[in-house]
Order: structure tokens, then sequence, then C-alpha cells
């Protein structure tokens, strides 16, 4: 508890604080490249006739997702509390690879625990992480996947708390990390409406994007909060269908508990165990899900939906044809769900996808998926 | 007065301390927990923790970790947990508390967990991953059915929380001998043991230490600064040591009389 009272403190300062405000953007824009383009997808947009779709191209940024301007954004925080290493968890990689990067960047030691399971699935992010100098560790006990990970990472940082920092990488965990994380995620949604009122010159009617732990969703949502007449969808990974308990979304299937300092959605057994999640896409294969979208769901402010594997991979192929982008296999999940948007809405709408993150990681799943 | 408080008194007024032993409920079965809770009251243990295992064990290090893991494997639930206790309870009176992590008690329900905890014969509940802060229920639940709430305090812990703390406890305060998780070390840093004086002088209530303790010497001298000495992963690694074997319980209470021996 010392330990999040303290980040707690130093955080509740440093948002406040002029220097660190403009130091964290100044990294973003010239390190990860972003303003990011909001793209009018054209042929998407057609291909459904009543939507206009509109990505938030979080692809483009360095290294190829959302998350590094989350581990910048703590980077920085550990570097002012006087931290020599961080730690981090990591399902698909993405998060392992932008905690490696930002962490080769300011010169700290980096350990990243993945599941053996997921190491397996992501080689070539393994690759990465090693080769800017981090430490990959395997992770053998449970599931061999991304909670695990989680659960082997707080060991660290208990042990370890003095001189290291643990780097989150999505907006669950225990306070103040869903609230840090996406106040550095919220970056994408800042942009994605100043951009969208600059083309449209109004607001967007839907945003869009997929939900594990649910970074890249609240990152695009929380901007919004208060435009009322802006819907927030979020999509969750539902495996082989929700039916069938194989998926990896607790809020459509509305089971709620307690689990690494977070209460919100979680997959479990009528005792209360924690249940494996199932998804094609290793960054939603999480049994949790971040609070605030718990919240949101409660008081009706989003929604969540659920897609599943295979309709994901067509959501994929889709976008790759039609648009020339091939999405990260969690994200083709959000990309998916055009399909029904496209037939629940009355008239022309106006949709902003968070396209999080780009593919390449996953031809291997996409080759022996099809 | 339950049966952890009536100890405490009975062992203060002797001016003994309490020797409290762990074991992982249903490992590696159900009866085994049934008769080591039986043996180690004859091998001198005062107070017995009871660990419901649990799919994310966070705070526990790999031998308790396997030993969960083993446990639920061989389809250990809650409901055969609390008939476990209500067999024990017709052949002992040990003062048992519960190590449970959160999740399994918030599905079923803090007044319902709590209520049948009681019925059972359980006398105390330890949750390592919830807060004080935020157990206002559950607190309120072992009010009602007297059974005692023990939070932990760390080498970490700020003053202001060790107040806290011993507020929120009853029957005894759970003093983690080093900052990390469960499990056996060689020495257990006298800077991680300072911290106890000061929380000593915050409370009256029993504070007892754990984490890390597997000898003799470190039961002997961690005992000297404190109410009690909790030892688990030793325990466990010695009954993973004696699997398979016909006198397993025998030998683990063996084990288990020469550590509560020197108290």
């Amino acid at each position: 508890m010392a330990m999040l009272e303290e980040l707690e403190a130093v955080y509740r300062k440093l948002k406040k604080d002029a220097a660190f405000k403009e130091e964290f953007r100044s990294f973003l824009n010239e390190y990860a490249g972003r303003p990011t383009n909001l793209y009018y997808a054209s042929h998407l947009s057609k291909h459904f006739g009543n939507l206009r779709v509109y990505l938030k191209r979080e692809d483009s940024l360095h290294t190829g997702a959302h998350k590094i301007n989350n581990t910048l954004g703590q980077i920085l925080v550990a570097k002012r509390m006087g931290k020599a290493r961080v730690i981090a968890e990591t399902g698909a990689g993405q998060h392992g690879v932008a905690t490696a990067t930002a962490a080769a960047l300011f010169g700290l030691k980096c350990d990243v625990y993945m599941g053996v399971e997921d190491i397996h699935r992501q080689q070539l992010n393994v690759l990465r992480m090693k080769l800017m100098g981090a430490r990959v560790i395997p992770v053998e006990s449970g599931s061999k996947t991304l909670k695990d990970a989680m659960n082997e990472a707080i060991r660290d940082w208990v042990t370890n708390v003095e001189d290291t920092f643990y780097l989150i990488g999505t907006v669950a965990g225990p306070h103040p990390y869903p609230v840090m994380v996406r106040d550095f995620q919220s970056v994408i949604g800042q942009e994605a409406r100043r951009q969208f009122l600059k083309k449209e010159n109004a607001l967007p009617d839907y945003l869009l994007a997929c939900v594990g732990g649910g970074s890249n969703a609240m990152g695009l949502f929380h901007p919004f909060l208060n435009d009322k007449s802006v819907k927030m969808i979020g999509v969750e990974a539902a495996g082989l269908g929700l039916h069938t308990g194989k998926h990896a979304a607790p809020l459509s299937a509305r089971m709620f508990g307690v689990l690494h300092g977070t209460k919100s959605g979680l997959l479990q057994t009528p005792d209360g165990q924690v249940k494996i999640a199932h998804s094609i896409a290793a960054g939603l294969d999480y049994p949790g899900v971040g609070p605030e979208h718990a919240y949101f769901q409660k008081i009706e402010r989003a929604e969540y939906v659920g897609v599943t594997d295979r309709e994901a991979i067509e959501g994929l192929k889709l976008l790759s044809r039609l648009e020339g982008i091939i999405p990260a296999m969690e994200t083709s999940h959000a990309i998916a769900y055009l399909e029904k948007l496209s037939r629940r809405v009355k008239g022309k709408k106006s949709v902003i996808v968070c396209l999080s993150g780009r593919g390449d990681k996953d031809m291997e799943t996409f080759r022996e998926f099809i | 007065m339950n049966r952890i408080e009536r100890k405490f008194k009975i062992l203060k007024e002797r001016r003994k301390k309490a020797f409290i032993a762990f074991i992982t409920a249903g490992y590696p079965s159900l009866k085994t927990t049934e008769d080591l809770a039986v043996a180690f009251e004859d091998a001198g243990v005062d107070i017995l923790e009871i660990g419901i295992p649990f799919s994310d064990p966070l705070a526990d290090g790999p031998t308790i970790q396997a030993s969960s893991f083993e446990s639920l494997k061989r389809g250990t639930t809650l409901a055969g947990i609390f008939d476990t206790v209500v067999r024990i309870r017709k052949r002992s009176q040990i003062p048992i508390a519960l190590m449970t992590y959160y999740n399994p008690v918030f599905h079923f329900g803090d007044e319902r967990f709590i209520s049948r905890a009681a019925q059972v014969g359980v006398d105390g509940v330890i949750v390592p991953d919830l807060p004080p802060d935020e157990a206002k229920g559950l607190i309120a639940s072992c009010r009602k059915n007297d059974v005692a709430s023990i939070f932990f305090i760390s080498p970490t812990t700020t003053e202001a929380r060790m107040k806290k703390v011993a507020v929120s406890s009853t029957g005894f305060i759970y003093y983690v001998s080093v900052t990390g998780v469960t499990g056996e070390r060689k020495q257990v840093s006298q800077r991680q043991i300072r911290p106890l004086a000061q929380a000593r002088g915050l409370t009256d209530k029993p504070i007892c230490v754990g984490f890390g303790i597997s000898t003799p010497e470190q039961v002997r001298s961690l005992s000297q600064k404190s109410d009690g000495v909790i030892v688990g992963s030793a325990i466990v690694r010695e009954v993973t040591r004696n699997l398979g074997k016909k006198d397993l319980v025998q030998r683990t209470a063996s084990f288990v009389k020469r550590l509560a021996g020197v108290l």
C-alpha cells in the first residue's frame, strides 16, 4: 500500500506540473510521432454505405501501437521518482516492446514478464524487446498468459519496491494506475476530437474501440465524456462465442470480481476462481477489464459488445483489402463490429474507430487460423 | 471472545508466545488437511491458518503457489473446505483462521462467507489482498459473527496506516517480516523487523510475525520481538516432501513439533 500511496502522491503533483507535461508532450511528438492522423476511410465507408468511418491511426506510432503513449508517460514518472529499474507485464508483447523502448531511451534497466504461451505466439516481439536490452522473463505459472505475467510482475514489485517502478500497460491494476494510464492515453481522444471537429465541424456519432484491459478505448472515450451525443462502444473479445464460456468478455458476460487490486468485470468460476480468458488476440486475453469501463457500463455511458475470433479475422481481412491497412488482431475486433453497427443504425452516421495497432506481429496467428 | 482471542489471553498469562502453522486446504486432499489440523494441535500448534487455494495467489511464493494449483486441480471447493472445518471441529478445538484472497469472498458475499465460516467453527479471516480501507463490509460481518479480522503491517507501512490496521484488526495483527511474497529466506533482516517495535508502541493487540520463517532459530529470535510466529511455506514444503508416504501426517507433525517446541 505504501508504494501505491507514494505513487499517487507523486503523480498527483506531476499532473499539475507544467514542466512535466511539456516534457511528456515533447516526447510524444518528437519521439513517438504524434499527432497521429485521423484518416477518413473512404472505401470502408463506401462498403457500408451508411457509415462515415474515420480511423485514428495509433498504428502509425513508433513501435506500432498506442502503448507507447503510456510507457513514455510512466517512464517519466519513474525517472522523477529516481527508480533505476522498470518492470512490466505483457500479453501480445506490444506493451513489453513499448516499455523496452522507453527504458532504452531513458537508460533504465528493464525486465518484462511474459507468459510462455504468449512467448510462443509473439516471438518477433520477444526478439524486439531483447534487441533493445530488456530481459524477457518467461512465466510458467497458471494459464501462462497475461494475467499470470501480471501476478509475477506484482510479486517482483512488492519484493524490489525500493528501486523498481512497475509500469502497468493498461487501465487496470490498483489505483492510481487506471487513472494514470487513462490520462496518458487520453491524448488519443483529445486529438481525435479536435481533428474530427476540424474536418466535419461536428462531433462524431460513435466511438469504437477494442477492449482487453481497455487502455486504447479509455484513451479515445474519456475526452468525449461530456459530449452526451457521442455514443461509445467497447468491443470485447468473444473468443469462440459468449455461450461457449471460452472468451475474454467479462463486461458482456456481466461478471464482476476483484483481481490485481481492481474491482471490475472479471471472468470466474462459480467458486470465485479466476477463469482463463480465451481470445485469438493475445492482447485481449485477460480475464479482467479496467474498472472505469465497468463504471461506464453501469452508468450506461458506454456500451460493451463482443466480437468472436472468426469475426475478428474477417475484420482484419476487410480493412487490409479495402484500405491497405493491416490492423492488429486486437484492433480487428473493433473493425469487425462496424458490420454490426452498420446494420443497427438508422440514417447516415459518423464513427471514429481507434486503430490501436498494426498487424505485422499477428501474421503467424493469421496464417495458422486460415 | 472467540478461540483466537482466548488463546492469546492464556498465552499471555503463561508468558508464552503463539506458534501459528499454515497449510493449504486440500493439499494433497481435504482428508489430509483434517488430519494435519488434529495432529498439529498435539504437536504444539497454537493457531492453525488454513489457506483457501486461489487461482492467482499474488502474495505467495512458489511453494504455496504450487500447493494451491495442485489443490485446485484435485477439485477443492469452498464448500468442501467448510465441511472440512466441520469435521475438524468434531475432533479438535484448535483456533482456526482462514487465509483467503478476496475474490472468493466477494463472489460468495461478505456476510454470507463470514456467517458460514463462523457457523462451521472458524475463528478468524486473513485476506492479504484486501486493505482495511476496502474492508468495511467484511469487518462489519466479522464483528457481528465474532470472527477475528486480521490485517497486515509490512516493513514499508507508514505509521498512519499502522494505526488504521491496528484499529481494524481483531485476534492479532499480521506483521510481514520481509518485503515480498511468502517463502523461506535464509535470513530475516533486522532492518525489516525494526518497524515492528514502532507498531508495538501503537497497540495492545497481539502482533505475530510471518513470511520467510523456516528454522527453529528464526522462530525463537522473532518470537522475542512479537507475540507469535507464523510458519507457512516451510510446512507446505514438508507436506510436499512427504507426498505419497503413508505417514505424511505424522512426519509433517513432527517437523512442526520441532519448530513449535522452541516456544
